[in-house]
């Protein structure tokens, strides 16, 4: 086991990202036609393939710069709401990291702090809207804890959002109707922390 | 269901390079996916771009030519499209005298155009922003993301377009841009689901004899789901919910659209019916536009836009314009 990790383990982790939700994208998209426009999984499917395309062919030396590049390329990318706040997620997280060398799972936790807090901002959205808030912020808080603690909260915080109302993005048209569906972009916002844990165990990272 | 594609990954690209074998007056960039006014920049004068999902054919790049948009970015089916797009757009357009981005009221339009702005901004390029929200069938408040853009863009493209072609300065043609979204409002109806290439199937459950009341152009829910009705019926219930959120004064414009899947006979017979409510409640007409203009991919239904007109807005509308999917004039 080891607690510390670099740039390449961050470019496998958005690659196993990328097999997930291409697995997933049928799944996603269902979950997105019950409360939104059915797009979900096809635009995530479309900019995660683009990010693993570029870091493979240029992988970049720093953790900070796996996650800036595949921010920016997010954001070139899928478009939607999904392209501009997941792109933010990444490329705040990769800016809060600089120019650090190898990290640790508490410096990454760190980071995406960052990142989440800017898409907080950026979609003006809050803990509670029925939104991947729901379960980013767990699963940051969870990875304070460990790999396994961050998995498990974020999935716990996408089921959690069924019950919810939504009240931003398009679901928010639907008003009550938005009860009882999961909420598509907190499902795949679970998926990078399941993704990150299977990554961290294949590599033997704790 | 069955659709005239190939396959759905190339749906916006083979619409794009079909678009531009037909209208030689327009650059059409299908690889950027970017659509522009073959004589762009027009020198002295406000270039007006606008953007959105594919599926609303002809929104926007329809609307592409003199006096109307100077450049348009297709998204893919029902997407918002990305900020280099848009940056792009404004990068080719732009003769010194500004831009004015025209964006729909959606969570992934407005943070991609916002990007965008950004950007074009740290080119040097002057950028101003108009939303559209014109659909009175969602509640604007803090606890849903607003009023969608929908029926309403048309007005603002067409008669904010005017304005720049008779040389209006940037910040005149964002007023008037603002200045027709405010006086605009839309209700939609859907009588059937629409089916994205992507998913293959329809986007929301349906069940015939129900419609939609109130729904957006991508097939969001709106107000309430009823059993059919008639024409009159729904003319009665769409005009009333427009009327009485604009509350107009004085003549109206208004936009009879079909939202893709439903005849012109069916649409000119509604529009009947439109006519006959509005009379009853004293709003005059001044110009009335009947046809598929903000479509929904093959939804049946239709929406009913009024824009409340005073002389300029008036004069602007109908001044000459030069598109694939209007034109008038000279």
């Amino acid at each position: 086991m080891t607690e510390t990790f670099g740039a390449e383990f961050l470019v496998r982790w958005l690659a196993a990202v990328a097999e997930t939700v291409d697995r997933e994208a049928d799944r996603l998209t269902e979950l997105d036609s019950a409360i939104g426009d059915a797009d979900h999984g096809a635009n995530l499917k479309r900019g995660f393939a683009a990010v693993t395309e570029t870091l493979a062919k240029e992988p970049p030396v720093t953790p900070g710069a796996v996650l800036t590049t595949a921010g920016r390329h997010l954001i070139s990318t899928v478009g939607g709401a999904s392209g501009p706040l997941y792109g933010t997620l990444l490329r705040r997280a990769g800016k809060a990291l600089g120019e650090e060398e190898t990290i640790g799972r508490v410096r990454l936790a760190e980071a995406l702090e960052a990142g989440v807090a800017a898409v907080a901002q950026l979609g003006g959205a809050q803990v509670g809207d029925k939104t991947m808030l729901d379960s980013l912020v767990p699963g940051v808080e969870g990875l304070r804890t460990s790999f396994g603690a961050a998995r498990a909260a974020a999935d716990e915080g996408a089921v959690g959002t069924v019950p919810l109302r939504a009240r931003k993005g398009r679901a928010s048209y639907l008003g009550e109707r938005s009860v009882g569906h999961q909420d598509p972009g907190a499902t795949s916002s679970a998926l990078l922390f399941s993704t990150l844990a299977e990554t961290a165990g294949a590599e033997g990272v704790s | 269901m069955r659709m005239l594609i190939n396959v759905p990954e190339t749906v916006v690209a083979d619409a794009l390079r079909g678009m531009a074998a037909a209208h030689p007056e327009l650059t059409v960039d299908v690889e950027r996916r970017v659509v522009v006014r073959r004589d762009a920049p027009v020198a002295g004068k406000v270039a007006l771009v606008s953007g959105g999902g594919s599926g609303h054919e002809p929104l926007h790049g329809g609307f592409v030519g003199p006096g109307m948009l100077t450049a348009a970015c297709p998204g893919e089916v029902f997407t918002s499209p990305v900020p280099d797009q848009m940056v792009r757009a404004a990068a080719a357009v732009d003769s010194g005298a500004g831009v004015l981005f025209v964006v729909k009221n959606y969570t992934g339009d407005v943070l991609n155009f916002e990007m965008a702005a950004e950007l074009a901004e740290d080119e040097g390029i002057q950028v101003a922003k108009v939303l559209v929200d014109d659909d009175v069938a969602v509640t604007d408040s803090l606890y849903t993301a607003g009023r969608r853009g929908t029926g309403g863009t048309l007005f603002v493209e067409k008669i904010a377009g005017a304005a720049a072609e008779e040389g209006a300065p940037l910040e005149r043609v964002e007023a008037i841009a603002r200045r027709v979204n405010e006086r605009s409002r839309s209700f939609g109806v859907a009588l059937s689901a629409c089916t994205t290439p992507a998913k293959g199937s329809p986007t929301f459950d349906l069940p015939p004899g129900e419609l939609e009341l109130g729904v957006g152009i991508h097939g969001e829910p709106g107000r309430e789901r009823r059993a059919m009705m008639t024409s009159r019926e729904i003319a009665d219930y769409a005009v009333n919910a427009v009327v009485e959120d604009l509350d107009p004064t004085g003549p109206v414009i208004a936009l009879v659209n079909g939202m893709g899947g439903t005849p012109l006979l069916e649409l000119y017979g509604f529009n009947a019916e439109v006519q006959r409510v509005l009379g009853e409640r004293g709003v005059p007409v001044a110009r009335t536009l009947v046809g598929n203009y903000v479509t929904s991919l093959d939804m049946a239904g239709c929406s009913v836009t009024l824009c409340e007109v005073d002389e300029e807005l008036l004069r602007l509308w109908d001044a000459p314009v030069q598109t694939p999917a209007l034109r008038w004039g000279r």
